[in-house]
């Protein structure tokens, strides 16, 4: 087989990253094609993301990206016209106990340091916020108003049809198999149906990155694990923000859960100990543990009708930072795997700054962004708020 | 209760009331041939701040039908008009605010003083009261082991659970019904099939009766009502809700899968009016819950679901306007279709539905003749004036456990139609080979199961074989029956019922055409009528010149109420087909105890005609006249997913942009991503990939996923009732 087609950049993996990335990629007017092992736009992980966006992080790399991301999410549909369901509805996190207020309280003086929006406000002011709060115990709990939530079937197949439009290209159902390397420099990248040149390749497959990156010979420290997450019928608004709980119990490290613009209460959790590994097939645990906890915290959920239920994969890395760089040992292959979950809220703004670094038009902020997530960083430390 | 209301003038048909402007509901049967009336302890509650009255122990969708009305409230996303369609827990169509919190009306029993009112647009999340919640104690999820699980208590389930039970295996059997029998609890007509194997020539809800006593005479075997699967999940563990509050998780040793079957739909304009809906759910509104959910129905679908639903309507008095079949031939059981068109229910093959119409309830439905390649003919458009349209155009297998089950490893049986799309013999007699099949999986020893059984299966079943022309008998003496039964069909009660054995058929294959021989050692037609009365089909007459040679008196079986005809009335016979032969008297309407509700109905009819009678026309042939003229309805309103209201045209669209994945059209357009969980849509976007000409094989499904059925949190939590804290202000 030869490479009858040529790209300036071949993206694998048509997901929360790589879609955003061939928009950008394709706005700058290079020639883009993603190759994805799924037969449409998002069916890996993406479509598995419950849909929450926020830019109150405490590093300074995911915030600049978030940020840019929800200035993506939130003028999409007065850009564009495609609607998202994007809502600002704010993310809150809780405190019932000394050890979550003194976390969150901690974490508020980075993230204020870094200018964002987000304050603790005390129970009585809490309760405003979310009125249907178990008010028994309660401290408080940190709100940051400008965080919001978007659908992510609506927004990938947005970014992806505009994409389209400006040139890109997508190949569905095809398997990356190999890379064509020549003098350390990566040429192009070969499927179970074909081969295709590239001046550039990324890697954006998510959980399946550390995979990717072995057939180039290069190892990439990131391994998933799985957290259910369910939808419910829609009911009438009753909640605003998206809601956290991080009290560790047995069975899940913390929670999260929001109202979406159609009315869907969409939950997540996330299992301790960690559950390693691909499966993504559902378990009869889930729902006892998450409900018992969601009912406690909010009472009135009780009611509420479950739909339906599903396990999605997080591509974790050591220290819970995603890995975004050039590889030194292979001249013109980018990683931007190990989103740990964050893909969604990430994309768009790392799409922006990969297409920059393609274009060697990176300045000194991105290089600020790219030194936090670099692949040959020392992976020690722990991300506070995963 | 003073001024029960009608909701429904066009439909209420019925008595005034005494008061002044009101109308008397008479939405409810109050007689029927074959089904008892039982008397129920009268209870009222309220719609919309008006009382209502309705019977203890009933839903809350057939009370509120009963009382007239048919629009249960609006959808939140369109304004389109909402109301009964699955009757069966399966979708949430029917929902509607009880007490302010929203339930799926036809799951939900009635309770007095209940207050009522249509669900418009999203309902409210109900408040709780905190204190009271404070105070519940959630209760851990139990896990049960049982050596066998077997979801459905249908004919298949049952059967399987007796032949299990037999044997001692702990058996548990859960259905998510308030008594089992599955949809032989819907079935006033006689079975088919063998009389050995599985109870030919017993109604329906007599068989149910009878696996239910057997099945519960086993120690061995518990049974759940009102519990549902949910889920079967990765730990090979399967997600209940118990009696319909409680949920609890089941880790059997073997699966078995007797879900049953779930009805296709269609797409056209208007197919979504409060008033169209599956024969299923209509059988479940009739039968079941004895309610008159309509005046004046047309049926789409001419297989045996769809003219067993038109015969079920004119026991229940409801007229049946008309019956179109796109095929040229009906794909039922030639002796349904036929019992049907002498009754007098104009019956259209090769016809479509082109729309059904209407703005907030059905008045008419459009159809016209379609060519060989299924395409309307122009020009030959038709209405009818009707309030129902029911739609019979097949059945899937309820398989999505059974798949799941086989896909983690965890040992599976299916049988009946959750395996495969059969009638309700095949059910009972697949159940009792699986319920072997599963013993012996689990090391009982129960010897060989003879290949005669299988062979039994396969024949009970099949598809309607071969037709062979009528032959009248030619004889004008003595007595004897007359068969109208031309086309081959699993079924022999008649064989077994004759005092001198004259009915005969080939005993290697219940399939084959009965004949009557005449005499047998030297005995010939006593004239007992008893193969008049065992067939299922409704298809043996019995002719006796005895006593006039020139007017010889006709045995018919009939089964509408006995006083519906007496000796004196003039009534049109007709041949097998249901073509009008004349007029005659009628002689004597006799009931015998052991006819079993068939009413026999003698006439004396002409000599020339009389070995070729075959029924008596019941309703009239205006009921069937078309409208003056062709109703066209402009709106765009075919939907293909209901629960989201996603139309044709919007799928389309995708699919000529090159779509296959049908997770990119749900992602896109919503569609299958509502309360019902894709059981309605998905096969009708199938449909539209084919009518777009885009083999199967290009088109990816969408994954099915737990729940089942929509559950409220609380359940999950281990909450009961008794700690519900609700806030009913």
């Amino acid at each position: 087989m030869t490479a009858n087609r040529s790209y300036d950049v071949v993206i694998v993996g048509a997901g929360s990253v790589g879609a955003p990335a061939a928009l950008s990629l394709a706005e700058a007017g290079l020639r883009v094609l993603v190759i994805d092992q799924y037969p449409s736009v998002g069916q890996g992980s993406n479509k598995r993301a419950i849909g929450g966006l926020r830019a109150t992080h405490s590093d300074p790399a995911k915030i600049r990206l978030c940020l840019r991301s929800l200035e993506v999410f939130s003028t999409w549909e007065e850009r564009f016209g495609d609607k998202i369901e994007w809502r600002k509805g704010g993310y809150s996190f809780v405190a019932y106990r000394g050890e979550e207020e003194r976390t969150l309280k901690e974490l508020l003086v980075v993230q204020k340091k870094y200018g964002l929006n987000i304050d603790w406000l005390d129970r009585q002011a809490f309760l405003e916020v979310i009125p249907d709060l178990n008010p028994e115990g309660l401290i408080g709990g940190t709100f940051s108003p400008d965080d919001g939530h978007a659908s992510p079937l609506l927004a990938i197949h947005a970014f992806y049809s505009r994409a389209k439009k400006l040139g890109a290209e997508f190949l569905f159902n095809e398997k990356v198999t190999g890379y064509d390397i020549d003098g350390g420099r990566v040429r192009g990248v070969r499927t179970d149906k074909g081969k295709y040149g590239a001046a550039v390749v990324i890697n954006a497959a998510g959980p399946w990155g550390m995979e990717m990156a072995a057939l180039a010979g290069i190892d990439v420290p990131v391994r998933p694990d799985s957290h259910e997450g369910a939808v419910t019928e829609a009911v009438a608004r009753f909640l605003e923000p998206m809601v956290v709980d991080i009290r560790p119990v047995a069975g899940s490290a913390n929670y999260y859960f929001y109202q979406h613009d159609t009315g869907q209460v969409i939950f997540c959790i996330t299992p301790s100990p960690s559950i390693w590994g691909l499966d993504v097939r559902e378990t009869s645990s889930f729902l006892p543990m998450v409900a018992r906890r969601m009912v406690d915290l909010i009472p009135r959920l009780r009611n509420l009708r479950v739909r339906r239920t599903w396990r999605g994969l997080y591509p974790m890395t050591p220290d819970g930072f995603p890995i975004v760089g050039w590889t030194h040992d292979l001249e013109s292959y980018m990683l931007a795997v190990g989103m740990c979950g964050q893909g969604f809220m990430l994309g768009p703004g790392l799409g922006e700054l990969m297409a920059r670094m393609v274009l060697g038009k990176t300045d000194e902020k991105d290089r600020e962004t790219l030194s936090y997530l670099s692949p040959y960083r020392e992976f020690v430390g722990q991300e506070k708020l995963k | 209760m003073k001024n029960p209301i009608c909701y429904n003038k066009r439909l209420c048909r019925g008595r005034p009331s005494k008061a002044e402007g009101e109308w008397l509901p008479v939405y409810r049967i109050e007689q029927h041939p074959i089904l008892p009336i039982p008397a129920r302890k009268s209870i009222s509650f309220s719609w919309k701040g008006r009382p209502v009255e309705a019977f203890e122990g009933e839903t809350l969708s057939s009370a509120l039908i009963a009382a007239g009305v048919r629009v249960f409230g609006h959808h939140a996303k369109d304004g389109a008009a909402q109301g009964i369609f699955c009757a069966n827990g399966q979708c949430a169509q029917c929902l509607v605010l009880a007490d302010g919190i929203p339930v799926k009306s036809c799951m939900e029993l009635v309770r007095p003083g209940v207050r009522a009112e249509p669900a418009e647009g999203l309902p409210e999340l109900p408040r709780v009261d905190a204190a009271a919640l404070a105070a519940a104690k959630p209760r851990p999820i139990e896990t049960l082991r049982v050596p066998v699980l077997i979801i459905g208590g249908g004919p298949a389930g049952l059967s399987a659970g007796i032949e299990l039970g037999k044997r001692g295996v702990e058996t548990l059997i859960i259905d998510d019904k308030h008594r089992l029998g599955g949809k032989l609890v819907l079935q006033t007509h006689r079975f088919f099939g063998s009389i050995d194997a599985v109870y030919a020539g017993t109604r329906g809800i007599d068989i149910a009766t009878r696996l239910e006593n057997e099945v519960r005479s086993f120690p061995h075997v518990r049974v759940w009502l009102q519990s549902a699967a949910l889920a079967v999940y990765s730990d090979k563990t399967v997600g209940v809700l118990v009696e319909g509050r409680r949920y609890a998780l089941v880790k059997p040793d073997v699966l078995l899968t007797t879900a049953g079957a779930r009805e296709k739909n269609l797409a056209f304009p208007g197919n979504t009016l409060p008033g169209v809906y599956g024969a299923g759910a209509f059988q479940t509104l009739v039968n079941r819950d004895l309610v008159k959910p309509t005046g004046r129905l047309f049926i789409v679908g001419g297989g045996n679901v769809g003219l067993i639903a038109g015969y079920h309507a004119l026991q229940a008095g409801i007229s049946v306007v008309g019956l179109v079949e796109i095929l040229p031939e009906c794909g039922g059981y030639k002796v349904h279709r036929d019992k049907l068109a002498r009754l007098g229910v104009p019956i259209y093959t090769s016809h479509t539905v082109l729309s059904v119409n209407g703005e907030d309830a059905v008045v008419s439905v459009t159809v016209a003749r379609v060519d060989e390649k299924f395409k309307s003919v122009p020009g030959t458009e038709r209405s009818f004036d009707c309030d129902t349209v029911l739609i019979a155009v097949g059945l899937d297998p309820v398989n999505e456990f059974h798949e799941k089950a086989r896909e983690f490893g965890l040992p599976a049986f299916a049988a009946g139609d959750a395996e495969e799309i059969a009638e309700a013999s095949a059910a009972i007699f697949s159940g009792k080979i699986r319920g072997l099949e599963v013993a012996r999986a689990l090391g009982h020893d129960i010897g060989e199961i003879s290949p005669d059984w299988y062979r039994t299966a396969d024949i009970l079943k099949s598809h309607p074989g071969k037709t062979t022309p009528e032959r009248t008998p030619a004889e004008a003496t003595g007595v004897f029956p007359v068969i109208h039964c031309h086309q081959e069909i699993p079924c022999d009660p008649c064989t077994g019922v004759c005092p001198n054995d004259l009915i005969e058929m080939d005993e290697t294959d219940i399939r084959l055409l009965p004949s009557f021989v005449g005499e047998k050692g030297g005995k010939g037609c006593t004239g007992c009528e008893k193969c008049v009365a065992i067939c299922p089909g409704l298809a043996i007459t019995l002719v006796d010149f005895r006593k006039d040679l020139d007017f010889p008196t006709v045995a018919i079986p009939f089964e509408f109420l006995k006083d519906s005809l007496k000796a004196g009335d003039t009534v049109t016979v007709e041949d097998t087909q249901g073509n009008a032969l004349g007029r005659v008297e009628v002689g004597a309407v006799k009931a015998i105890k052991t006819n079993d509700r068939t009413v026999i109905v003698k006439v004396r009819a002409p000599r020339e005609y009389a070995n070729k009678i075959a029924g008596i026309r019941v309703q009239p042939a205006e009921v069937g006249e078309p409208l003056g003229r062709y109703v066209e309805r402009t709106a765009e309103d075919t939907i293909i997913c209901r629960c989201e209201r996603v139309t044709a045209g919007a799928i389309r669209k995708l699919i000529r942009d090159g779509v296959r994945d049908i997770n990119e059209i749900k992602a896109v357009t919503r569609a299958s991503m509502g309360s019902c969980g894709a059981k309605t849509c998905t096969p009708l976007i199938h449909r539209l990939f084919r009518e777009e000409g885009v083999p199967e094989a290009e088109i990816v499904d969408q994954p099915k996923r737990p729940l089942f059925l929509e559950v409220p949190l609380g359940v999950f939590a281990g909450l009961g009732e008794e700690d519900n804290g609700l806030d009913r202000e």
